[in-house]
Formats: structure tokens, C-alpha cells, sequence
């Protein structure tokens, strides 16, 4: 049963301005990602897969070749309307966590949701006992371990019950145990919430856990 | 850019401390030339023991005996229907101070001493005196009315007086080995310059006040210069670690570090005395010529410097540097060689640091309270400096109390995150705010004090001198005759007798007045018993002036001896601002009963406001009084009402200038942290706010502070001008100003800092909003 492309990218370019000439990074990649469904994507540091993801979520246009998300096609819209894309649809985790400093625990997990319209205080509470954090929803960000940041970047970019959810390397920064656990509430998590999944990673191990894989070399995907 | 930054903050806080200084001068010269206009000299005279003239003999024996004195002709001149005090000088001889400053500006030497001469007048006198006279009309603001300049030979030749001299003045710099010249011999007397004088007193009070704002000013330079400093460092603390960890040795680094610091002041303070003096004169033409005084005399065209005031200068903005800069050095002398960056940390630390600045707060407010129990000058300027001080550093923690209220009263998302995050960015600009707040404090105090100032010394001018003429004479035999010429043509004659006598132990003069409308509805009283005036004309009661009563904590219903062992009760206390001493008035007859040789020779005269001018006229030209002997009230006020005006143009010109710095303050500060800005609000732009959205919240941000800063400023500012008004005054020169607040200045203030808050907070949030999308995914770049 093939369900509906929560993520399309079809033939996709993106070079950058270089000391000699344009860095091509990504050179006519292609995919699709249906809703529930989980991707790893793994390649060489430096091959393009930040890059290919920032394209995923809207955050960055390509030079060539389609973005679309729920059916939107990212290349027409304008700055806000990108942004109401993002702020509706699309959750990213990121290797450095990218809490906001300012908000407790608690705050930073409601704040996409919230953002979005869709603050569900019993959810987040939900979300917060699932990832561990139920203890700590008063503390700052800088009180707690990398980790426990992690989590809470898992709960916020899960609060809003977005379609995609992307990930760029959200257990590079984690030793190895920690990355586990991290990794296996938030699959639980993905799961339970049916969002589309796409993860960069360079670790085999971490891939090997997605439903599917793909490799980026030289700019397309092998 | 770090680079920049320090030198424009660095030169500006320069340029606000000499720009204060020229203003402060400027009004110094203002009010000199106020209170001169008032018939007051600086200078001894030397006048004729009879008649009114002194022969050139004398004048030549003078100079040959080796006694520097500078001649003047005065004389009536009448001129189509109306009378002016001609006074003629020497401009080669005459002191400096004598001739207003524009006048010696606006003259021209060589036309100056040739025919058909120069005549210098006040617009008004000016304006009429025009095509009445050969001679060239110059109009100078300052010259008081009624009264013409010209050389002394043209004086000699308009008022036909062959080569008399009426006074020598002796100039302040006598040569030292002169035998002092005989006067008695040459047949002179002496007279030392007016003593006393109310004015001059008063304005010895504004300078004080001014001298307090001054410094203040500087303080607020000095924030500045150590902010952008600690930014600058802050900012290049990876370089000093990389320079470092490659093997630089610490002291190298360190006399490397000086010797750029010393570099950059030095720079930074010769361009800031040069925008002082420009942006000075090009704000108030007025201030020009004190300027030229104080940068240096201009001669044939050329500005030469006074060294002293520039040394002066630069070495604020040096020293001003050093102490800026020493925290900076230190911090770095122990920085940790391989300590990561950790621009998050500060977060903790601060908070650390907020308590211990609280305790500080608490420590200074008990030092002004202590001050504020003490008496004396240092206590009282210990008093202000702790206060300031304080509210300085209660700032952040107040606002940060502020902040939090507001966080957990916000209910949206966009609102708690804006109100916390701003909390959490006031350790990066707390230094900037409390720049600010002095800013805004200064501001506000220089407001009401200039204000209050203006207010009751017009006030007074217009209670004290209620009577439209006052008529000195010469001796009571023509008071008398004046007294019953004068009775049918006013329409009250009112005298003002008086003896100088000790009292309580110190010398005070003893006013005699009748009973009159005038005083029962003009007379600024503070204290009164019933029926005041009643009591004081039949001799039950004395009215004491403040000084006296502060100074015997006298009130209504006490006690007091005068001399004679006249034992009576004080009816009322008046204010007298300015006069140094006692003054005590009763009935006249109770006065003349006991004292019958005392001084009848002063009155006032009351009469329609239209014909005063006409009166005094006659009175001089039936009399041959000297015009200095009868004042004509209006024309005096209007004078000084246009010296106040001049002096708000000064405080305005302040007060752009110190709001000025504090927006560059606000600017730099928010240039240094936009760096650590992108990291915050980067996360916010991946979940979906726009970057126009977060430029315009970055502009609200510095609003709110601003406004905020702006709202804790009027209770500092107001009780910096109490302090100044009703402590350091008291203490300075024994009486008080009553305060005055005006609330419509703040509103407009609080415009003008939201507007500064604006355009320092513009150019960063424009940039923010033009960021390049690549430039924020930056920060969630992997490798760092
Ligand atoms: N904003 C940018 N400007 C210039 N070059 C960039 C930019 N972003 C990425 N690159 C380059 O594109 C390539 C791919 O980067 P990235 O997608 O981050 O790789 P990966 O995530 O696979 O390690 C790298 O060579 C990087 O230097
Ligand atoms: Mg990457």
C-alpha cells in the first residue's frame, strides 16, 4: 500500500559560490517520502547531505528541480509563506540540539506547537513522561546534559504533530549509549505520531535502524 | 569595524565632555554678562571725590606712577526725544569682560577709533538710534538697555566734553613692585566692584549645578568608553587565545594591547575635542565665541591652541581609556589558554554577578542615607554620587524584575519567548541601558533644575521688584525733594529705608517699608503668621529672610533681638535668593523711631507699566541722576528672560548630545551581540517566523528597553535635581530652590529616546532581516 509523498524532490541542483567558480553540492538528486515512512541518509562529510536536507525543510531554495512538501511546491513561495510551511509542517532536530536558551523545558517542547496553533498541553505532557523529562520541565536548557537537550528537541519538533520530520545527525553529538536511547524514543515517537522521517547520518548502525537508505556520492544519490 | 566602534564611542564621549564644558563656559559667560547688564561692575573704580569728572593729568600722573587703570566717559545723550547712557572706553586699555564678547566679535578695530566711529547698542535702543547718528549702529544681545558703547574719544566728541574722564577703572592685574598711588592727593576715591550683588549670587548657584551636571556628563562618556571597550574585547577574545596558544607570551600581547589602546585614545579624543567644538558652534552660534576663548584666541584668522585645554582633553580620553580598559586587561591576563568559547555561560554567571550588583546597590544607598544625615558640601555631592551610582546598577535588576513579571504575564508564545529573551539579553546591554538611564536621568535633573531655576528667579524678580522704577539717590536731602516731586506724578512712592547692623552675631541689613498692596500681594513669603503685614507696620513683628532663618532655625511666633536691644517677633519668612546674609524688615516707623539717622535715600515707585520708561527719563534729566541709580524693572526682566532663553537653547543642545552617545552606546552594543543574535534566533527562523518578523521584534526589543529605562530615569532624574536643588544648594549657599516638575519635557524626552532606541536598534535589525538564508543555517552547521 503506497500512501501520499509527504516529501517530494524531483531532479534537484544546488551549487555554491566557491574561491574558483560554483561548488556543485548536489547534482539532479530525486526522492520520495511517503507519510510514515523512515529514510536514512548517509554519504561522506562534505557530500551534500545537510545541504539536501535544509532544501527538504524549506529553509534554503535550490538553484534547480522541485521541492514539494504536503503538495507544495517550495520554489513559488514567498518568504512568509515558506515560513507558515515550516512553522504548519516541518520539524527539524539538529546536531547541536538548538534549544532556546531563554525557555524552560517546558516552553521550548509547546513552542513550535504553539507557533502553529496546535498547543496541546496533555500531549506535551505525554511527550515530556515518554522522553524522561517530566522532572525537569522547569530547567534551562543549559542545566541539563546533551542528552536530555536532545530530547527535548525530539519533543519539540514532535508537539506539533508535523507531517516531516527531518534530522541531521540528532545523535552526532551523544556517545554511543545515549544516542540509542535518544534514537529509540524518537522512532517510537515517529511512529506514534505516523510523521515521514528523514534522517542524516553517517553511522551504519543508526541507518540500519530506517526502513530505507540511501547513499549521497558525488551529488546524486546511489 | 571593533575598531571603529571604539574610536566614534570613544570620540563622542570625548566631544559630550568638552561640549559640557564650552556650554558650561558659555553660560558662566552668560550669566556674567546678565549680571553686569545689571548694573554691576567686576572692577575697582577709581571716581572723583567731587563733581564728575577727572582730569587727563590725573589719569596721565596714574598710568606714569605705574598703576594700570583704563579710562571712562559716561554721559547722557539725547537722541530724537530720548535719553542713553553714552559710555565711552578705551579698547586698547579696557579689562577683558568690560565689552560683551559678540561685541568685540562684531567691531571693527580700525572703523572702531576712526570717524565716524562705532556705536554699540542693544537691538531694541539700536534699531531706534539708526540714521540718528553719524556713527555706525552695531546691535549686540547683551548690551543692556539704554546704554551705548562707543570709543572714548567719540564719546568725548558726541557729549562735547573735551578730554575728561569720568572713572578709571583699575584693572585686576596690577604690576606688583607699584607703590600703591596716593588718591587722596589726586583727589579720587575707590570704589570696590557692587558686593553682594543678588545676581551674581544666584548665578554662583547655577554654575555650581552646572559644574555637578558636567560631571556627570563625563560619567556617562566613561560608561560608554567602557563598554565599547569590554565589547571590543570580548569580541576579539578568540584571537588573544589563538595569539596565545601559538606562543605568544602574555606580556607581549599585553604592551601590545596598551600600546593600540593608547593609540586609539589619543586618536579617538583629538577627533572628539574637534566634534565638540564643532558640533558647539554649529548647534549655538552663541557658544562660538566662548569656544574661541577656550580651543584657543583667534588671531589674524589662525586658531592657535591653548595647550592646557587640549591636554585636558586628551587626557580624559586616555585616562578615561585606562580605567575603561583596565577590567578588560585583567580578565584577560587570566584567561585560560585552552577554555573553550562559551557564549552561554555568561548566562549563570551573570546571574551571579546580578546579586552581587544588588548588594552593591544597598551598600551605596546606605552611604547616601549616611550622607544624607552629614552635613556639609562633600556630604551632600557623596549623597548625589551614591544615588546615581545606585540606580546605575539597580537598573538591570529592576528591569530584569520587570521582564520576568512580564514573561509570566504574556500569554502567546511569541510574547513569553520575546519578553524572556530579552531578559536574557540584558547582561550584553545592561551597560549600554545604564549609559542610558544617566542619559536620560541627566537630562530630566538638567530639566527641572534649569527650569525650577528659571521659574523662581523670574518669579522673585517679579516679587522682589514689584515696584516698576527704583530710585537710589545720592543722598537723603535729594530722596526727599525726589520723594515729594515724584508723589503727585506716581502713583505710589514707596520708601525702602534701611541700616546695616548685626544680627544674631552676624552682619544683616534692617529694612524699614510702609504698608502697601504691593507687598501684601507680591512679597514671596514661605512662612507667615496672621496678619502678617498688619503686625510688621505697627512694629509687633520682623519678617526674617531664609538665609537668617535657616541659619537661627528661626519660625512665626519666635523670638528675635535686633539691635538696641529691640526685642521682637518673627512675623513671616521671605525668600531672598542669592544674598549671602541676614535681612530682616519691619515697619518704618518702629525702625525710624529707633534709628533716626539711618540711609532714606532709596525708594520704589509705582506707576502705569506704559509711562515708567517716560518717568525715569525725566527723573534723569531733571535731576542728573545716574542712570545706574534708577532701574527700570521691566527692561531688566526682559533682559534676563532673554539670557534664560539662551542658556535653555545650551541645555537642549546637553541634552541631544548625551542622548546622542547613549544611542551609540545602545548601537554598538547591539552590533556586538548581533553576532551571538543569529545563534538565538536562527532556531526560531527553521520553526517558522520570517526574518522581517524577527527584525521588527529586535526593533520592539530596544523600544521596550528604552521605554522602560525612560520610565525608572524621571524618579532618578527628579531626585537628582531635589539633591542639587535642596541639599547641595542649602549647603553651597544657604538657601533653597523650590522645585518645579514638567512633565510635558518628559513626555517629549520620552519621544526622543524612543527614537534614538529606534535608530541605534535599525541598522541591526535591517541587517538581520537582509540575512542571507545560508548565513543562519550557518549555526546548525556541524563542524564549529
Ligand atoms: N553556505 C555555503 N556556502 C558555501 N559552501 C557551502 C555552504 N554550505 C555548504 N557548503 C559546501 O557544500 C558542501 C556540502 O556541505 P554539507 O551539505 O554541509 O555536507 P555534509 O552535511 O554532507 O557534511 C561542502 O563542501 C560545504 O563546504
Ligand atoms: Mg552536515
Amino acid at each position: 500500500m503506497t500512501r501520499a509523498a509527504v516529501l517530494t524532490i524531483s531532479d534537484v541542483w544546488k551549487s555554491f559560490p566557491g574561491d574558483t567558480g560554483p561548488i556543485e553540492v548536489l547534482r539532479g538528486v530525486s526522492l520520495d517520502l511517503p507519510g510514515g515512512d523512515t529514510l536514512a541518509l548517509t554519504g561522506e562529510s562534505g557530500s551534500g547531505k545537510s545541504t539536501l536536507l535544509h532544501l527538504a525543510g524549506a529553509l534554503d531554495a535550490p538553484n534547480k528541480g522541485q521541492v514539494s512538501v504536503l503538495g507544495h511546491a517550495t520554489h513559488g513561495l514567498g518568504d512568509s509563506q515558506r515560513a507558515a510551511l515550516r512553522r504548519d509542517h516541518i520539524s527539524v532536530v539538529f546536531q547541536q540540539f538548538n534549544l532556546i536558551p531563554s525557555l524552560n523545558v517546558r516552553d521550548n517542547i509547546s513552542f513550535q506547537a504553539r507557533l502553529a496553533g496546535r498547543g496541546a498541553p496533555e500531549w506535551c505532557a505525554t511527550l515530556a513522561d515518554k522522553l524522561g523529562l517530566a522532572d525537569h520541565l522547569t530547567k534551562f536548557p543549559e542545566q541539563l546534559s546533551g542528552g536530555q537537550q536532545q530530547r527535548v528537541a525530539i519533543g519539540r519538533a514532535l508537539a506539533g504533530r508535523p507531517a516531516l520530520v527531518l534530522a541531521d545527525e540528532p545523535t552526532g553529538n551523544l556517545d554511543e549509549a545515549t544516542g540509542d536511547a535518544v534514537l529509540d524514543v524518537m522512532l517510537y515517537l515517529v511512529r506514534e505520531t505516523d510523521a515521514a522521517l528523514l534522517m542524516v547520518t553517517h553511522s551504519k548502525r543508526v541507518a540500519g535502524r530506517m526502513a530505507r537508505r540511501l547513499h549521497l556520492r558525488g551529488g546524486q544519490l546511489v | 569595524m571593533q575598531l571603529l566602534t571604539m574610536v566614534i564611542g570613544l570620540a563622542l564621549a570625548t566631544a559630550l565632555w568638552s561640549g559640557v564644558q564650552a556650554i558650561n563656559a558659555e553660560a558662566r559667560a552668560s550669566y556674567d554678562q546678565a549680571a553686569r547688564a545689571l548694573g554691576e561692575t567686576q572692577f575697582t573704580q577709581l571716581i572723583p571725590e567731587e563733581g564728575n569728572t577727572i582730569p587727563t593729568e590725573t589719569f596721565v600722573a596714574l598710568r606714569r606712577a605705574g598703576v594700570l587703570v583704563s579710562p571712562l566717559l559716561e554721559g547722557r545723550l539725547q537722541l530724537d526725544d530720548e535719553n542713553y547712557q553714552l559710555v565711552g572706553f578705551d579698547a586698547l586699555t579696557a579689562p577683558m569682560g568690560l565689552v560683551p564678547n559678540e561685541a568685540q566679535q562684531q567691531v571693527d578695530i580700525v572703523s572702531f577709533f576712526a570717524p565716524p566711529y562705532q556705536i554699540i547698542a542693544n537691538p531694541e535702543d539700536a534699531g531706534r538710534i539708526r540714521g540718528l547718528t553719524d556713527a555706525t549702529v552695531i546691535a549686540v544681545d547683551t548690551v543692556s538697555p539704554g546704554v551705548l558703547l562707543t570709543d572714548l574719544y567719540a564719546a568725548q566728541a558726541m557729549l562735547v566734553r573735551g578730554d575728561e574722564v569720568s572713572r578709571l577703572l583699575l584693572l585686576p592685574n596690577q604690576p606688583r613692585n607699584g607703590t600703591p598711588p596716593d588718591l587722596k592727593q589726586l583727589k579720587l576715591v575707590a570704589r570696590s566692584p557692587s558686593q553682594g550683588n543678588d545676581i551674581s549670587r544666584l548665578t554662583g548657584s547655577f554654575h555650581l549645578n552646572l559644574t555637578a551636571f558636567g560631571l556627570l556628563s563625563f560619567a556617562v562618556g566613561l560608561f560608554i568608553v567602557h563598554g565599547t571597550i569590554g565589547l571590543a574585547f570580548e569580541q576579539r577574545r578568540g584571537l588573544f587565545r589563538t595569539l596565545r596558544a601559538l606562543g605568544m607570551p602574555l606580556r607581549m600581547l599585553l604592551v601590545l594591547l596598551m600600546v593600540e589602546l593608547l593609540f586609539v585614545s589619543l586618536v579617538a579624543g583629538g577627533a572628539g575635542m574637534v566634534l565638540g567644538y564643532v558640533i558647539a558652534s554649529v548647534l549655538l552660534p552663541d557658544v562660538a565665541a566662548t569656544l574661541r576663548g577656550l580651543y584657543g584666541a583667534e588671531i589674524d584668522g589662525t586658531l592657535s591652541i591653548r595647550p592646557i585645554w587640549w591636554a585636558a582633553g586628551m587626557a580624559i580620553a586616555v585616562l578615561g581609556t585606562a580605567v575603561a580598559a583596565a577590567g578588560s586587561i585583567a580578565k584577560i591576563i587570566r584567561m585560560p589558554i585552552l577554555a573553550p568559547a562559551q557564549p552561554r555561560a555568561w548566562a549563570l554567571l551573570s546571574e551571579r554577578r546580578m546579586w552581587l550588583q544588588g548588594i552593591l546597590v544597598l551598600a551605596l544607598l546606605a552611604v547616601a542615607l549616611i550622607a544624607s544625615q552629614l552635613q556639609g558640601l562633600v556630604a551632600g555631592f557623596a549623597l548625589l554620587g551614591g544615588l546615581l551610582l545606585a540606580a546605575a546598577l539597580a537598573l538591570p535588576i529592576i528591569l530584569s524584575l520587570l521582564l520576568f513579571l512580564a514573561q509570566h504575564l504574556a500569554r502567546a508564545p511569541i510574547p513569553s519567548w520575546f519578553w524572556a529573551d530579552t531578559r536574557q539579553q540584558l547582561p550584553g546591554l545592561s551597560l549600554a541601558l545604564m549609559a542610558l538611564l544617566l542619559a536620560l536621568a541627566t537630562n530630566i535633573g538638567v530639566g527641572t533644575m534649569v527650569g525650577s531655576f528659571r521659574t523662581t528667579f523670574l518669579g522673585w524678580l517679579d516679587q522682589r521688584l514689584a515696584s516698576e522704577l527704583y530710585v537710589n539717590a545720592r543722598s537723603n536731602q535729594e530722596a526727599e525733594v525726589l520723594q515729594s516731586y515724584l508723589a503727585p506724578r506716581a502713583d505710589a512712592v514707596l520708601p525702602i529705608w534701611n541700616i546695616e547692623a548685626r544680627v544674631a552675631g552676624l552682619p544683616a541689613e534692617i529694612y524699614g517699608i510702609i504698608d502697601h498692596a504691593t507687598y501684601r500681594d507680591n512679597w514671596p513669603l514661605l512662612e507667615a503668621a496672621d496678619s502678617v503685614w498688619q503686625r510688621v507696620a505697627s512694629g509687633d513683628g520682623a519678617l526674617v529672610n531664609e538665609q537668617l532663618a535657616l541659619r537661627e532655625n528661626l519660625h512665626p511666633g519666635d523670638s528675635l533681638e535686633l539691635p538696641g536691644a529691640w526685642q521682637t517677633i518673627v512675623a513671616g519668612i521671605y525668600s531672598d535668593y542669592g544674598n549671602p546674609n541676614g535681612q530682616v524688615i519691619v515697619g518704618l516707623d518702629a525702625l525710624v523711631k529707633r534709628f533716626p539717622d539711618l540711609q532714606r535715600q532709596r525708594f520704589g515707585i509705582r506707576i502705569a507699566p506704559d509711562k515708567a520708561r517716560a518717568l525715569a527719563r525725566t527723573i534723569r534729566d531733571e535731576f542728573g541722576l545716574p542712570a545706574e541709580r534708577i532701574i527700570h524693572q521691566a527692561e531688566l526682566k526682559s533682559f534676563s528672560v532673554q539670557i534664560f532663553e539662551r542658556t535653555f537653547t545650551v541645555t537642549a543642545a546637553l541634552n541631544v548630545l548625551t542622548l546622542a552617545v547613549a544611542g551609540f552606546a545602545i548601537l554598538t552594543s547591539l552590533l556586538t551581540l548581533s553576532a551571538m543574535r543569529a545563534a538565538q534566533v536562527a532556531p526560531l527562523w527553521a520553526m517558522g517566523l520570517t526574518r522581517r518578523r524577527l527584525a521588527l521584534l529586535e526593533l520592539l526589543r530596544s523600544s521596550a528597553l528604552a521605554l522602560m529605562t525612560l520610565v525608572l530615569s524621571i524618579p532618578v532624574g527628579i531626585l537628582l535635581a531635589w539633591v542639587l536643588l535642596t541639599v547641595i544648594n542649602v549647603e553651597a549657599f544657604g538657601w533653597r530652590l523650590p522645585m518645579r516638575l514638567y512633565p510635558t519635557d518628559w513626555a517629549w524626552l520620552a519621544l526622543w529616546s524612543l527614537i534614538a532606541a529606534m535608530l541605534s536598534a535599525a541598522w541591526p535589525a535591517y541587517l538581520l532581516s537582509r540575512k542571507p538564508p545560508a548565513e543562519l543555517l550557518k549555526v546548525f552547521a556541524n563542524e564549529r
